[in-house]
This record gives C-alpha cells, structure tokens and sequence, in this order.
C-alpha cells in the first residue's frame, strides 16, 4: 500500500505527459511523420526479405546508395531535361528520371545480397555488412570526387498543397495536413504499407513468401519455386528500401552526405522487428521511433509547465536518440511481448534435387 | 611439398581476393575519373597505389605509423574473431571500442596529474572493463532472454554513440569551449615506444594475439569455446554450460574491442570529441573474416587494412584519389572471399578454403526462437 | 516379372480383378547414381489404379531416391516412368502434382503457423479477383474433401497446434485437394500411435476403395503386410522380390529386406541383477514449452539390469531422460543414484557420480562432427585429470586415449585426427559409445542407440550393452523400436502419455500386450487417442 500512495505522484506524472503528448501531436506530427518515412520505408524492406527467408542487415548500405544516385543523377540530368517542375510536387522530367535510376540502383544493390546469400548460400549477415561496407566506401569516394566541382543536383520534390477543407477540419484537420501535406515519396508511403499488410496476407503471392520464410521444404514439395521467390522478394525488397534512400537526397533535402543515411537502414529493422515482421506493425513502430524526434523538438521549443517539464527538460537530448534502440533491446528481451522471427529466416535454402 | 600445398589451401582464397579487389579498385579509380573529371587516365590507378604504398611502408615513419593504425584493427579482429568461434557475431565491437575509449578517457582525465605508472594502468583497466560490459550485455540478453545478439549490438552501437555525446557534451566537457571537448588525458598517454607515434599499443596488440591462439587452442575453456561455436547442442550434452559460455565470450570479446579503444584513445588521440569514432567495427570485421578467425591470419589481415588506412591520406594528396577507396577494397576483398565457390570454380581451386565456410552458422539461429538452455 | 501383364483393353468387360487392370504407373529401369553409389538399379516398379502398393527395404535401401525420382525431385540416369502407359519426363514436384502424383513426406511438409487452408492451398491456390486467395471456396472444398474420407476438419485451424496424427490428415487432404491420383507417403507410421496407424490405415483403404493408387513405402514388416495389397522389397538398389501379404510372412519379407536370415533375437545371456542404483520418485518434468510432460514417475533400475522403456516417440520420454541426465530441471519428485540424492544436478556433477548417457541424435548431441574423432572422443571429459592440467589441455593425453578406444571399439578410420564428419554412420555411434562406454559407471542411460545403423553397427552396440550389464552397471535402454527393447530388457516400463502405466517382465512381455499398452495406456482406447492434444511440433 505504501508503494502505491508512493507511487501516485509518478502516475500523475504519467499522465501528464500523455496530455501533454496530446496537446503537441498536431505540432509534431508531421515532423514525426517526415521522420518515420525513410526508417519505415527501410523497415518494409525488411519485412519483404524477411517474411521469405532473408535476413538483410544490408538496408542502410542499400539505401545510401539510392540516395547517392538519386542526387547524383540529377547532376548529369538537368544540364539534358532542364529544370523546369510539372505540375505535380515539383516534379522535373530530371527528378523522375532521377528517382528512377535511384531505384534501379537499389534493387542493384539488393541483387548483390540475394546473389550472395540466396545462390551463393553465404552467410547473410555477412553479406549485408559487406553491402554496408561497400555502399559506405564508394558513396564517400564517389562523393568526394564530384564535391570538387561543387554540382547542383536536380533539386527535390515539392509538397503537395491538399484542399484546404480538409486541413481545416476541427479536431481532424492536422491528420490531413501531416499526411496529406507531403511530398510524393511520403505521400505513397501510406500507401505501400496498407496494399503490402493486405497483400502479404491476403494473396497468393504473400501465402507463398509466408510459407517460405517459414517452411522452405513444405513450399518447394508443392512446387514453389523458393529460389526465385526469395530473389523476387529481396529485389522488391530494394525498390522499398530506394524509396526510402531517395527520400533523404530528393524530397527531404536536395543534397547528398557521406554517410547521410545516419543509422536510419538499422533503425528500419529494429522497426520491424518491434513491429513483428508485419507490414502495419512496422509502419507503428516506425512512427514510434520517429516520435522520440518530434517530443525531442517539442520539448525544447514548447517545454510543458511545473515538474514534469523541469524533468523532461533535464533529459539529454541524446537519450531521445538513443530511445528507438533502448525500445527495441526491451522488446528483443522479451521483457514487453516476444517478437519471433520466421522460422527459416537466415538459412540459405539447399534444393532437394541433386540432379 | 604437401605443407606448400596446404599453405596454398589456406592462402589462395585470401591471395586471390585481395588481388581481385586491387583490379576492382584499379577500375573504380580509372572510370570515376573519366566519368566526374573526363580524362581516362589509365596511370592513375598506379599513380594511387603507389602512393598508397608509399604512404604506409615507404619510410620508417610510415610504417610506424601502419603499426598504429593496425592495433585498433587487431584487437578488433580477434574480439570479432573470438565471438565466430563461439558462434556469435559480434558486430557491436564498433560500440565496444567506443566505451573503451570512453571508460580510458573518464579515468585517465581524472589521473592525468599522478604518475603514469598508476594512470596508465587504470585508465586502461577502465577502458576494458567499459568494453567487456557492453559486451557482457548482448551475451547476457542472448542467454538469457534469447535475443539474438546480432541486432542487439547493432542497437548498443547506437547507444554507445549516443551515451558518448552525451559525456563529452556533459559531465566531461571542458567548460567553455564552444564544441564539446574532454581534457587531455595527461600522464595516462601511453609511452611512445618507437618513433614519433608508435605507443606502447603496438606491443600489447601482438601479445593479445598471441594469449588469442593460446586460449582457443591450449586451453579447456577454449576448447569449451570452439564446442559451442561448432555445435552448441552438442556442448550442452556434454555438460558445459552453453549460457555461461555466451556471457563469457562476449564479456571477453567487448573487453578486446573496448581495449583497442583505449590504446587508440590513451595512444592517439588523448581526448574526446562528440563525434569521436571510427569505421573500426566493422573493419574489425572484415579483419576477422580475411583472417579465418585464426590468430596469424587475423594478424596478417589487420596489419593489410592498417597500412591501407594508414596510406589512403598519402593517396588522396599525391594522386588526388579519395581516401574512402579504402573502404571500396575492404568490401571487395569481403566480397570475393565470401563469393568462394564462385572463384574456386572460376580459379579451379578444388581444397581451397576460404575459412568462411565455418562461419555460416550465425544467421541459422537468427530464425524461430533462439532456444539456448 | 512386371511385365507379364499387358495392358488388357477391354477391362470393362471383366469383375473388378486388379490383377487385369493397366498399372497406373509403371517405372522401368530406374537407374540413379550419385557420387560413389548406384542408389537405384534398374528398378522396376508398376502400381495398378487402386491398389496399395507397400516399398520395403532398410535406410538406405534407395527407397526415397526411388521416390524423389517419381516426384520429379531427382532424374533418373536411365529408365523410363510410365503414366497411363505413356512416357513421361518428370520435371520438378509441380509437374509431378500436375501429372497427379502426390507425396507424404516423412516429416511433415507442413508449416505449423499457418492454417489448415493455407497449407493446403499452397501451390494450389484459386483466386478472386486475380490478387486475393479465394478462402471460402477453399474452405468449402476442404471440408467435403475430408467428409467424403471419414473426418471433419477444421480449415482454420492453425497447424502447429494439431497432433500428429491429425498433420497426417492435412497432408493427405493436400493430396487430395490436387487432385492426386498416385499418393506416395513415405514413413507414414513413423511418428504414429499405434492407435493413429489405425485410423489413418482406414483412411488409406477408403482412399484405395476410391480408385486411388497409393505407394506406401516403410521398413516395417507387420505393418505392410496389414496394409498393402503387393509388397515390392528392394536392398541396395535393387528390388529382390515381389510379394502378395496373403502368400508371404515376416521372416521371408525380413530375409528379402537385409539379404540374410536375421536372428530376431540376440543372445543376452543371464543377468544378475544387484542393489538398485537409480530410484527415481515422483518425477515431474516440463516440456518446452512449460507444460507438464512427465508426470509423476517412479522407476528403479538395478545394477547390472537393464531396464527398456517402451513408448510412441512424444509420451515424454525425452523429457525423462534428459531430467535424469541433469540437462532438464525436473519440476518436482526425486532422484537418486545409490541412495545419494542428485535430484536437479547439472549434468556434469551427474557424469561424475558415474552415469553415462547416449544421446538419441548422434549428429546434434553425441558428436561434434567438424571436430577430430580423439576432440570428440573427451567431449564429455576433456575437463578432467588426465586430460586436463588446470586450465590446460593434455594434448599427449587425449590422443593416447583416442589410440586406445579406437582400438577397443574398433572405430574403422585412418587417423584419431580424421574428423567425425568423415565416419560413417555405424562408426560415429561407435565413437560415442566407446567415449561413454570407455569408464566405470553405475547407470549408463541409452537414448535410441541403434536408430539408422547397420545391422553390423547394432550387433555390436548391443554386445556392447549386455557386457556393460555383466559388468554390474543398471542401463536404462529407451527406443522407438520395441523389438529393440523386448531383445534387451529384462524389464520393461511402458511409457504413455507422461506416466509408467505398466512394467512387465522383459522375458515374458508379448509383443502385442506391449504394443497395446503402448498405444491405449491400458485404459479405454477410443476416446484416448483420438482427442487432439496440443500437436508435436514439426
């Protein structure tokens, strides 16, 4: 009983920060959301090769290089396509192309890995801290060459302007405006995660990468094809995960860094684990871990008032960077629900027939 | 005649890889020129090479220099490499190294005015002992919760950065300075044993290596090591405790990097920024894996990677080539290495080992749920 | 021989005489060679439409590459496959389905997260709208499906949490579901009660009584003689024989299958059974998953008695021996050796009292196979004088000791160095049993030790036992196969659903009592068996 009355002030303070959490959503939810973008779209990556078997710890490598060509690109294309935007979020015939080639780029770089781990049956994590590595090197090596004659890249997406009666709309207004008020890469993230959480368990394709994550054996005996299932998948894998590199050089900023990708292809796969290898769980987790960015930002422009803003003030600002990592050590531990991975995630399939 | 033939065995795979990846890096230095600059120079991926040679053997300096840069790699490689045999894939010695250099950076600040004899030892302890708890951690998740240790170093990694900029930033910093900045260790520096940089880290490094051999293959708890690495059900069977053996190797394991972070620190740089930290990590793995896990192999391979980052700032002066093409070389050479059956096909290299075959192991317990008893 | 009967046109003419009718499939000198052996020889094969068709032999006779050939899994280097009289060039297992062929693999082909549905339309799938899985059609066909062969299932069950017996059902729908006309299963009884052999023996004749050929491959005598209508044996490649159940017996079928008459009986001597040297009381253990799986057991095993545990795989057994070894905590109960309680010991201070233990998976437990064959012979003593010193290995002293055992046990390799991976099966278990065998012991508990060996390789691990049982040590013998245990025991504890619900004289025991005991628990047997349990996993 002590412990509970001793307790009561903690509560409330609780509380208080889940009210003020609802006071500053509309503030900090489209920053939370630009945040989840590339972190959700790495995540969905991870999904797509996991659910089939194939561990890919290569995403951040994966999608440096997305970004990196994507910018780059740009640079070769303007000078060709010119720079004047059509009427959709500021799109040039050189950003589209540029988005393009950034996506190619990245199912490139997933090729590697599924060469690697699916035909070659080397060890996948092995193969994606090469991918790492490599993307790493040649990206800062590449860059470095072109930031001698400093180039102008093809800019970047706009942000779509939604009608504003939509925005405007009481209590609901800002659910448009942060997800509505985008740039299309943003915009069609909304969109992949809800078509992929259907697809994966509604259609045929979804059943049989379900089923050769789980049971490679099982699927092939009914005549699946595991090898180019797996191939299929890690390839999609890297579209997503393009999507997510193109993002940070094209539509949230219109240049590239070494290195700019800044641990976000790790973050996706702590994401979907959080989120259970589930399209939609990895989408949350996403948005969560992006979050501690937006209460970051919030707490230092608009603290709330008495104890628990002091306290939450006091808190360092790298303790919200490190959150999403602490978040996911918790959940690894089982400590708040389990999160199993497929069964056969990470083993190289072997085919039966040794023809 | 049979010896020749199984050094072969053993060298091939490494040889050729590395030799591939330099016409790799041949080309990559050739067509990024022509393609950013437009003059195809096929002289200057000699010109680079040379230089980059030249940068890290070419004087007594250099190569004391190659020396220094080689410990972190080394002692990276074997916490990598220790990990392997028993089975984990130790990919967080990146944040081990950095609670290292941050466990020899709080003590050695505080002893900076004692005498070395007292600073030295304790700012390394230190460091060893930051190191080997964040490597006790993933080994104690890993025990006990089954969380698979490859995601969880990645996220210490993370927390690592993140716990660094937070001391240097805070209870470190020096007050008023306008970024974030430690104090010099002081007396805690190692002694410069050898030219103008080459601290006392350049033999600690060796010797570690060689207490490495000794305890995988002399030593019960090393045999006990490479049983569970090999079949950790088998190691159960037999009465050794699986459990124990994680939290050890990874106790020990995160102890090494995190002492190549503290030689680096107290040797090198003597102080701390916020955004202090290299690419060692993973280099650290790439050491292991080039070197097979075994101690000379992984000897050999740290000091390959130590004169190549030691002479890449020699090649981007003199033959205007960026010094991450170091990093370009490192993945190709993983990348051929772990492409072995494709080359022995290719090179008709039939009991050519790349030492990688024994390493598959990690990713198969990745799936389902990690069941370690 | 199997082409004496040629294909009658006018079949329709003639009463349902399956002698007459064309064989459904026929597969004319199959010939497989795989580096180093010949596994099919010119194998001749022909199912007639309706029949059940039983392929005997011993592991690694060449029935499963027979099978993989037919499945589309593995070509065949000479030799044709017959379907309906024509040729046909089976590419991979989806042709196979196409053609009609189906197989019930050994372990279940199943993926236990997924639903009952799922698994069957897998591969199969029919559609909606071109992108989503047509569920309810599924359903619907499904359920008919099992009530036109006696069960009901429920489609949206999970897998994973079905018995064994129930997987087998899905298997068989998922045949059934593509429309198989040639259903192969092999092994089908392996993992099955006695109880559960039934019923899915009934479903196999019904299935049979509906025109459908079925290709029932086992190493079981008394069962393919119950069930199968032609029986074609084959050794080492080659089929030795044809038989009809009706014209043939066990011991025939026994000396066709290993190629010499077999003496079902091995000479065991007399034993002399001393004080007891393991009691065990009350013995609770846990599974894996947390559930009681061992409840409430009491045994007593003598020194220099052997005492065999009978049971279908799964009623607990592993959990017993692995909590009497100290790799599993037991949850309650006790257990003691010579009166000394080492209830919840770990296994290392378990060894040191002076038990052995034989694990039943060489491969996973027994052995460490990247490893040399002296490493491997100290895995459970490297620790100990004279092997080691300190924390020091004695590099001198654990390769004499591999010489020796070697030696003794007559482990055929070249070198101690060699690694066990390079044994073969026979001399792996012999490295294991000459490292447990190799000390003074009090119990020395064996875990399926002959399971996949050769009849050579048994001989000797039993001669093996029978001296250790001389030799005054108490042997808890647990194996799948009870002939196994009724050679060997001279007491015998059936083992059912977590409980010792029998012991019988070793001697004495009839092999059918047991066998019942083993399958009902001696207690009501019908509404038993068929309630559906949690399900082993896969």
């Amino acid at each position: 009983m002590d412990q509970f009355l001793y307790s009561i002030p903690v509560i409330g303070l609780v509380f208080e920060f889940f009210g003020y959490l609802i006071a500053v959503l509309p503030l900090i939810a489209p920053i939370t959301y630009q945040a989840a973008v590339p972190i959700a779209f790495a995540a969905l990556c991870g999904v797509m090769c996991e659910r089939s078997g194939v561990v890919n710890i290569g995403i951040e490598g994966t999608m440096l290089v997305a970004a990196f060509v994507g910018w780059t690109a740009g640079i070769y294309l303007v000078p060709v396509l010119g720079s004047t935007p059509g009427p959709f979020f500021g799109a040039t015939p050189a950003l589209l192309i540029a988005l393009l080639l950034a996506l190619l780029a990245a199912v490139l770089v997933s090729a590697v890995h599924a060469w690697l781990s699916i035909s070659v049956k080397a060890d996948q994590i092995i193969s994606g801290t090469i991918i790492n590595i490599a993307a790493l090197g040649i990206t800062g090596y590449l860059n470095t060459l072109l930031a001698k004659s400093s180039p102008t890249g093809a800019g970047q997406f706009t942000s779509w302007t939604p009608p504003k009666f939509l925005t405007d709309l009481p209590v609901v207004g800002w659910l448009f405006s942060t997800f509505l008020a985008q740039g299309p890469i943003t915009i069609s993230l909304l969109v992949v995660v809800i078509a992929f959480q259907i697809i994966l368990f509604r259609s045929r394709w979804g059943l049989r990468s379900r089923a050769v994550g789980e049971h490679p054996r099982a699927a092939e005996t009914v005549g699946i094809d595991v090898i180019r299932l797996r191939y299929r998948n890690v390839l999609a894998g890297g579209v997503l995960a393009g999507l997510g590199g193109a993002y940070l050089s094209m539509e949230l900023a219109a240049s590239f860094q070494a290195g700019m990708t800044a641990g976000r292809g790790f973050i996706g796969l702590a994401a979907m684990i959080v989120g259970r290898w589930t399209p939609l769980g990895a989408f949350g987790a996403a948005l969560l871990f992006a979050s501690t960015t937006g209460v970051a930002t919030s707490i230092k422009i608009a603290p709330p008032p008495g104890q628990l803003g002091d306290i939450l003030t006091s808190l360092p600002p790298q303790f919200f960077d490190a959150l999403p990592y602490l978040i996911t050590i918790v959940i690894l531990a089982g400590v708040v629900g389990r999160s199993i991975p497929p069964a056969a995630d990470g083993q190289p399939y072997e085919r039966e027939a040794a023809t | 005649m049979r010896v020749v033939g199984r050094t072969w065995a053993i060298l091939a795979l490494p040889v050729i890889s590395i030799v591939l990846s330099v016409i790799v890096g041949s080309l990559v230095i050739i067509f990024s020129e022509w393609l950013v600059a437009g003059n195809l120079e096929p002289g200057l991926a000699v010109k680079a090479y040379g230089a980059l040679v030249n940068g890290s053997v070419g004087s007594f300096n250099a190569i004391v220099n190659t020396l220094v840069a080689t410990v972190p790699l080394l002692l990276g490689g074997l916490s990598v490499g220790l990990a392997f045999k028993a089975g984990l894939f130790n990919i967080g010695a990146q944040g081990q190294f950095l609670m290292g250099a941050l466990g020899a950076v709080i003590v050695g600040v505080q002893l900076s005015e004692q005498p070395g004899i007292i600073a030295i030892p304790l700012a390394l302890g230190a460091g060893l002992l930051f190191g080997a708890f964040w490597g006790f951690i993933p080994g104690f998740l890993k025990a006990t919760r089954g969380a698979h240790e490859v995601v969880t170093t990645i996220m210490l990694n993370f927390i690592a950065v993140a716990f660094l900029a937070y001391m240097v930033s805070g209870p470190l910093k020096v007050p008023g300075t306008p970024s974030p900045i430690t104090y010099d260790v002081g007396n805690a520096a190692l002694p410069i044993i050898l030219g103008r940089n080459g601290h006392l880290g350049i033999v600690i490094a060796p010797i570690m290596a060689v207490l490495y051999g000794f305890l995988l293959f002399r030593t019960t708890r090393g045999f006990e090591i490479r049983v569970a690495g090999a079949s950790p059900d088998a190691a159960r069977y037999a009465g050794m405790s699986p459990r124990r053996l994680i939290v050890w190797t990874m106790s020990v394991a995160g102890m090494l990097a995190g002492m190549a972070g503290a030689l680096e620190l107290l040797g090198t740089t003597h102080h701390m920024t916020a955004s202090y930290g290299t690419t060692v990590g993973f280099d650290a793995i790439a050491v292991a894996l080039l070197g097979r896990t075994s101690p000379i192999g992984i000897v050999l391979s740290a000091l390959l990677f130590g004169a190549m980052r030691s002479g890449a700032s020699a090649m981007q002066i003199q033959a205007g080539v960026p010094a991450e093409l170091v990093g370009v070389l490192q993945a190709t050479i993983l990348f051929f290495l772990v492409a072995s059956p494709v080359i022995k096909r290719v090179f008709r290299l039939k009991g050519a080992q790349s030492g990688i075959e024994e390493t598959s192991t990690f990713t198969s317990t990745y799936g389902g749920e990690a069941k370690i008893a | 021989m199997t082409s004496e009967v040629p294909a009658v046109p006018e079949v329709a003419d003639l009463p349902d005489v399956p002698e007459v009718k064309a064989p459904a499939l026929e597969m004319r000198g199959i010939t497989k060679r795989y580096p180093g052996v010949v596994a099919n020889d010119g194998i001749d094969l022909e199912i007639r439409p309706g029949e059940i068709h039983a392929l005997l032999g011993e592991n690694g006779a060449g029935k499963t590459t027979l099978m993989n050939v037919l499945y589309g899994l593995a070509r065949p280097d000479e030799g044709q496959i017959l379907l309906d009289g024509k040729e046909v060039h089976l590419t991979g297992p989806s042709d196979a389905i196409a053609r009609g062929i189906s197989m019930v693999h050994q372990h279940f082909m199943l993926v236990p997260v997924l639903t009952v549905a799922e698994n069957i339309v897998l591969g199969e799938e029919t559609m909606t709208a071109r992108i989503f899985l047509d569920r309810r059609e599924a359903h619907e066909r499904i359920v008919a499906l099992g009530r036109q062969f006696g069960f009901e299932v429920n489609p949206e069950a999970k897998v994973g949490s079905l018995s064994v017996g129930w997987q087998q059902r899905v298997e068989i729908l998922k045949a059934l579901y593509r429309d198989a006309r040639i259903l192969v299963l092999d092994e089908p009884t392996a993992v099955l009660t006695p109880q559960e052999t039934e019923e899915i023996f009934a479903v196999l004749r019904s299935l049979a009584a509906g025109g459908h050929s079925i290709v029932f491959i086992s190493h079981k005598l008394y069962e393919v003689l119950e069930i199968a209508d032609r029986i074609t044996v084959i050794r080492r490649g080659k089929v030795v024989g044809e038989r009809v159940p009706s014209e043939t017996n066990e011991a025939d079928l026994a000396e066709l299958m290993v190629g010499r008459e077999v003496s079902l009986t091995v000479d065991r001597g007399t034993s002399h059974p001393a004080d007891p040297a393991l009691q065990v009381a009350g013995l609770t253990v846990d599974d894996d998953r947390g559930s009681e799986a061992v409840h409430g057991v009491d045994l007593e095993i003598r020194g220099g008695e052997i005492l065999g545990i009978a049971g279908v795989a799964g009623n607990g057994q592993d959990e017993l021996v692995e909590a009497l070894v100290g790799l599993r905590r037991p949850t309650g109960g006790t257990v003691s050796l010579d009166g000394k309680d080492i209830t919840g010991q770990p296994s290392r201070a378990i060894y040191g009292a002076g038990v052995a233990y034989v694990p039943a998976d060489r491969h996973r437990f027994g052995l460490v196979l990247p490893f040399s064959i002296a490493d491997n012979l100290v895995l459970t003593s490297y620790y100990r004088e004279p092997y080691a010193r300190g924390i020091l290995r004695n590099d001198a002293a654990i390769h004499d000791t591999a010489e020796t055992r070697i030696r003794e046990f007559d482990v055929r390799t070249p070198t101690a160095d060699a690694k066990a991976s390079t044994l073969s099966g026979g001399n792996q278990q012999k490295v294991v049993v000459a490292r447990e065998f190799g000390r003074d012991l009090r119990l020395l508990v064996l875990d399926q030790p002959t399971r996949g060996l050769d009849v050579g390789s048994i001989e000797f691990i039993h001669k093996q036992a029978i001296a250790k049982r001389d030799a005054g040590t108490a042997i808890l013998l647990v194996s799948a196969e009870l002939d196994e245990v009724l050679e060997l025991s001279d007491r015998i504890a059936v083992m059912y659903r977590g409980r010792i619900v029998a012991v019988v004289d070793g001697r004495t025991a009839d092999k059918n009592e047991v066998g019942l005991l083993m399958a009902t628990g001696g207690r009501e047997p019908a509404a038993e068996a068929v309630a559906a349990e949690g399900g082993t996993a896969l």
